[in-house]
């Protein structure tokens, strides 16, 4: 048992996120997984935090904690606009930009 | 006295300039201000001719330099003026006769449709005169380029003057294009000037001809493009073709451009570049065979035509071809090439105009057949159209005697026989065979029946003959006047000749003769008085057909087609330049554009299909996003583990 | 001496393993949960999961504050934000199972499998032996909070007051998207706008639906009005309440009403029928006096 183990979990953690943004049809699902994805790379900060004996990356994963609650907000109030006019939470009925 | 010569140039500039500009506002005067402005010239050439006789030889030559035109470092190009005895006879021949047809068109161009453009017609005609006379006083090769285009300019916008005719502007289109061809040798020729001696200027060319500048390839390379330059201008083979068309223009358009001036350029070119042909036999030789081969194309075609004008001009290519042989036998003809000129200018000017008359009387009708027994109706033209006729053939005492006589002998007089033969042979059956012509013309015109009187003319009118206005008929006294007696008043004594000495050298006399001298005139009257023999018995002893008789012999057919001049150039220059032209357009649609609008049609063919990978997915988007970050991440990974 | 603690240092306490092989399935649990639930709620209870497990790992791994910050702000304000919008914007839209983009899912799958593969052959290959240098010095008697505020308001200054200007836009952006003027003009219509709306059509019926009414034996709002002739009146129905159908009442309707429904007492024209024939004979008639 290393450390090393939690940055191989982090990684799948980050895969399956990843995957779960492209597959999730519903606005707010896909912005969960996008959550999974940056705890996943905290986690990942942690754990080189712990490798390196300093607190820098415990600094940086507070950092991206503060970002992805400012980017829910915002996320979230888009996706309740979007709902508000379209009646719809599903990413696929945006499609008006395009060729 | 020369130092104000730019007026002569001024004048009728500034008549053109006020008559185009000023607009309807000179309709009323317009006619009278443009001769006004060309008497004035004549006038103060006058004044320059009798201020420069009395001088000595190498005094009769100045020049006026009038300001810096085109100076651009090495090419240094001034405006300047010329004034010698071939300028100043030229500034005659051109106001003078240019004075006289221009009153005789007062009455001519009155009853033209449209009252208001025989004031814009002044205004071209100014304009001719004035290029016209910057050509022949210009001091330099580029400035007579000048003259040259401009009174190509005028030639074509008088060519082109009944502008509801499809023929007309067809043939100031022809006269146009035929003249570039020619014009483009004269422009090759002023850039080997220019490339050799660094400048223009006559003084300065002349110069380095004499001192060898120019090796003996570029003296023939000179001789031979300016020879062609002349050939555009002049009408000479080959191309003469333009020429007869030009005729569509009114006919004192014909007379005083197409007849006593313009088309003489070609002649004045040669006899103003003498040092450089003078020093180069093989060009004159080109010259040569080019005078001959035209003179007697010339005479040949007239023969066969029935519209006057047609005849009058290939009688004026024939002539011309005479001047360039003259001039191409260099010391020997070049004074004799100008005085033919000289008395051409008087007699095929009042020839012209009396065909002018007689078109007048008979509604614009130019077909001789339709014409016969004007003689007694119209007697002050046909006096003076007899006149001229007469001086034409070469009958002596009449001018035209003096000065193509002169032009045979000298061509009989060549050193080498065979030449004297072939050329002295030409000249000899010119003779001849204008005397045919144009007696054939005469008696067409003004004699036998009165074929017109059953017919009407093409626009439905009846046929009234009558004697044109006094406006009209005393410009063509005046020029019979000078077709009498300009010949002796120039041969008897050599007073032409040696007045010219000072610009074309002394004329040398040949003593080389395959004729005995005292024999050649009397040969050369004796031709055309058979000529004018067989021209009665052919046309005067019988009834002229009112249509063209058919079938005829081969000869007469080929002369009717001109020749075969027209298909001559269509085949040898328009059809290949068509082929080219159209395989030049094919290499361009199909290659050079295929590969421009290839690349285009490639670029726009991918991006449409490039373009359906925006579907508006935000999934295929990020799906696309992520196989790039694997590609990255592999990439990151395979340098630093390879 | 260093040696020796170094030595200790790199070692991972047998605790620490177990929990890493307890939770850490837990957490792929929760994140593979939550991509496969159909519904939008289960999706984010699997993802609290995955949170929570993680919010331990921290703690676990020596970072104490993150762990509490994780499980209160993370799994306490931000999934709970989450499931106040999902229930906002209908938690009953789940997802439909058909694939509308031709094969999202299999390129999703494979390249999902692909970088998982790809980051973890690159860290396990490079990171095989690394000495672990723990946090026991800056953890020591509960510094971690103490040390992380020195590092973040020295060190860090800068970046924090730039993260406060963002929470601040982020704030000001949630309001103005999320803010609806109901009473800009045509957003909610007044009483007379609302009157005219109804005569001119744009509803369904022009006045407003019918109570119980006079003849109704209760007034519960199971209980559907009746018509003057005694019939249901379909208005009244609850759409909300369907065992309230008519059906359900009508044998009861009838012997309140103590009359079979017959011809309507208060008809004023005849049963279509007669309408028709009468209106063919009049039309007769007229045309025979003519």
């Amino acid at each position: 048992m290393t450390p090393t183990y939690y940055l191989l979990l982090s990684a799948l953690l980050f895969s399956i996120g990843a995957v779960g943004v492209l597959v999730r049809r519903n606005a707010i699902v896909v912005f969960m997984c996008i959550e999974l994805m940056l705890n996943a790379v905290n986690l990942t900060l942690v754990t080189f935090s712990r490798i390196n004996g300093k607190l820098d990356g415990q600094v940086m994963a507070f950092f991206v904690m503060v970002v992805a609650a400012a980017e829910v907000v915002v996320g979230l109030a888009i996706i309740m606009s979007i709902f508000r006019t379209r009646r719809s939470a599903s990413v696929d009925d945006s499609n008006l930009l395009k060729y | 006295m020369a130092g104000a010569a730019w007026l002569v140039v001024a004048f009728p500039l500034l008549g053109a300039l006020i008559l185009l500009v000023g607009g309807k506002r000179t309709n009323a005067w317009g006619h009278l201000l443009g001769c006004a402005t060309i008497a004035a010239s004549f006038v103060y050439g006058l004044i320059l001719f009798f201020s420069t006789t009395g001088q000595e030889e190498a005094a009769r030559t100045s020049e006026v330099s009038l300001f810096s035109w085109i100076p651009v470092d090495q090419l240094q190009v001034d405006f300047g003026l010329r004034i010698d005895p071939l300028s100043i006879t030229f500034l005659l021949l051109i106001t003078g006769v240019g004075f006289l047809i221009h009153v005789y068109s007062i009455g001519y161009m009155a009853h033209e449709p449209g009252e208001n453009d025989r004031r814009r017609f002044f205004g071209y005609f100014n304009l001719f005169v004035a290029a016209m006379l910057i050509l022949v006083l210009g001091n330099g090769f580029v400035t007579l380029y000048l003259g040259w285009e401009g009174v190509g300019l005028a030639s074509y916008l008088l060519i082109g003057w009944y502008t509801d005719r499809p023929s007309a502007a067809t043939a100031a289109k022809k006269a146009f294009l035929m003249n570039r061809v020619g014009d483009v040798g004269l422009a090759i020729a002023i850039f080997i000037m220019f490339k050799v001696v660094g400048s223009t200027q006559y003084t300065a060319v002349f110069d380095g001809v004499a001192n060898g500048a120019f090796s003996s390839g570029e003296l023939v390379a000179l001789t031979l493009l300016l020879l062609l330059g002349a050939c555009g201008k002049s009408g000479q083979f080959p191309l003469q073709a333009w020429l007869p068309d030009a005729m569509e223009g009114p006919t004192p358009v014909s007379a005083l451009i197409h007849a006593a001036t313009m088309v003489t350029a070609g002649v004045y070119l040669i006899a103003r570049s003498n040092p450089i042909y003078t020093a180069s036999p093989d060009g004159r030789l080109v010259v040569v065979i080019i005078g001959a081969v035209t003179l007697v194309i010339g005479c040949v075609i007239g023969c066969a035509y029935d519209d006057i004008k047609k005849v009058l001009a290939y009688s004026t290519v024939s002539q011309i071809g005479y001047m360039i042989l003259a001039v191409g036998l260099g010391p020997f003809g070049y004074a004799l090439g100008i005085m033919h000129l000289l008395t051409h200018g008087f007699f095929k000017a009042g020839l012209f105009l009396g065909a002018g008359s007689v078109m007048h009387a008979m509604n614009d009708e130019v077909d001789m057949r339709k014409y016969g027994g004007l003689a007694r109706i119209m007697p002050v033209t046909f006096v003076t159209f007899g006149l001229g006729y007469l001086a034409l053939i070469g009958v002596p005492p009449f001018s035209g005697f003096f000065s193509k006589d002169a032009i045979i002998e000298a061509a009989l007089g060549q050193d080498e026989t065979w030449r004297a033969w072939v050329f002295g042979g030409a000249a000899l059956l010119g003779a001849a065979l204008t005397a045919f012509y144009m007696t054939r013309l005469v008696l067409m015109t003004f004699f036998g029946e009165k074929r017109w009187k059953d017919i009407k003319s093409s626009d439905g009118r009846e046929f009234h003959p009558h004697e044109s206005p006094s406006v009209m008929t005393i410009p063509m006294i005046v020029l019979a006047v000078g077709s009498v007696g300009a010949g002796a008043f120039f041969a008897i004594g050599d007073t032409f000749t040696e007045w010219l000495a000072p610009t074309v050298g002394v004329l040398e006399e040949s003593h080389h003769h395959v004729i005995p001298h005292a024999v050649v005139p009397w040969l050369t009257v004796g031709l055309s008085l058979l000529g004018v023999l067989l021209a009665w018995l052919f046309v005067g002893r019988k009834r002229v057909p009112l249509s063209k008789p058919e079938p005829v012999p081969f000869p007469v057919r080929a002369a009717r087609a001109d020749l075969y001049g027209n298909h001559f150039n269509e085949l040898l220059i328009a059809r290949p330049g068509t082929w080219l032209t159209r395989a030049l357009v094919y290499i361009d649609n199909k290659w050079v554009d295929g590969l421009v609008n290839g690349t285009a049609a490639l670029l726009g063919g991918s991006s449409g299909r490039l373009r359906r990978a925006q579907t508006g997915f935000v999934r295929s988007y990020a799906l696309s996003m992520l196989g790039g970050s694997i590609l990255l991440i592999a990439a990151l990974l395979a340098v630093r583990f390879a | 001496m260093s040696a020796v603690l170094a030595a200790a240092a790199a070692e991972v306490s047998t605790g620490e393993a177990i929990a890493f092989w307890v939770l850490g399935p837990v957490a792929l649990a929760g994140a593979l949960g939550m991509i496969f639930a159909r519904n939008a709620v289960h999706s984010a209870l699997w993802l609290v999961l995955t949170m929570l497990s993680l919010g331990v790992m921290y703690m676990v791994q020596q970072a104490p504050f993150l762990g509490f910050v994780q499980i209160i702000v993370y799994t306490g304000a931000v999934m709970m934000l989450f499931l106040f919008v999902l229930m906002l914007v209908g938690r009953d839209s789940s997802d439909s199972v058909v694939e509308v983009l031709r094969g999202q899912r299999l390129w999703a799958t494979v390249l999902g499998i692909g970088i998982a593969g790809l980051i973890v052959g690159a860290v396990s290959r490079s990171l095989t032996d690394v000495p672990v240098e723990n946090l026991q010095q800056q953890n020591a008697g509960g510094a971690n909070v103490n040390n992380l505020g020195k590092s973040i308001f020295t060190e860090y200054l800068f970046p924090f007051e730039l993260t406060s200007a963002l929470l601040i836009t982020a704030a000001m952006g949630a309001m103005v998207l999320g803010y609806l003027n109901r009473h800009e003009k045509g957003m909610k219509r007044t009483q007379k706008e609302l009157v005219e709306a109804r005569f001119r059509g744009e509803y369904e019926r022009p006045s407003p639906l019918p109570g119980p009414g006079v003849f109704a034996t209760a007034n519960s709002v199971a209980t559907p009005a009746l018509l003057p002739d005694g019939s249901v009146a379909p208005e009244s129905l609850s759409r909300l309440i369907d065992s309230t159908a008519s059906e359900t009442f009508s044998d009861e309707i009838k012997s309140v009403a103590g009359t079979e429904p017959g011809p309507d007492a208060h008809a004023l024209t005849p049963s279509t029928k007669d309408t028709s024939t009468t209106d063919t004979k009049n039309t007769e008639d007229t045309e025979e006096t003519r």
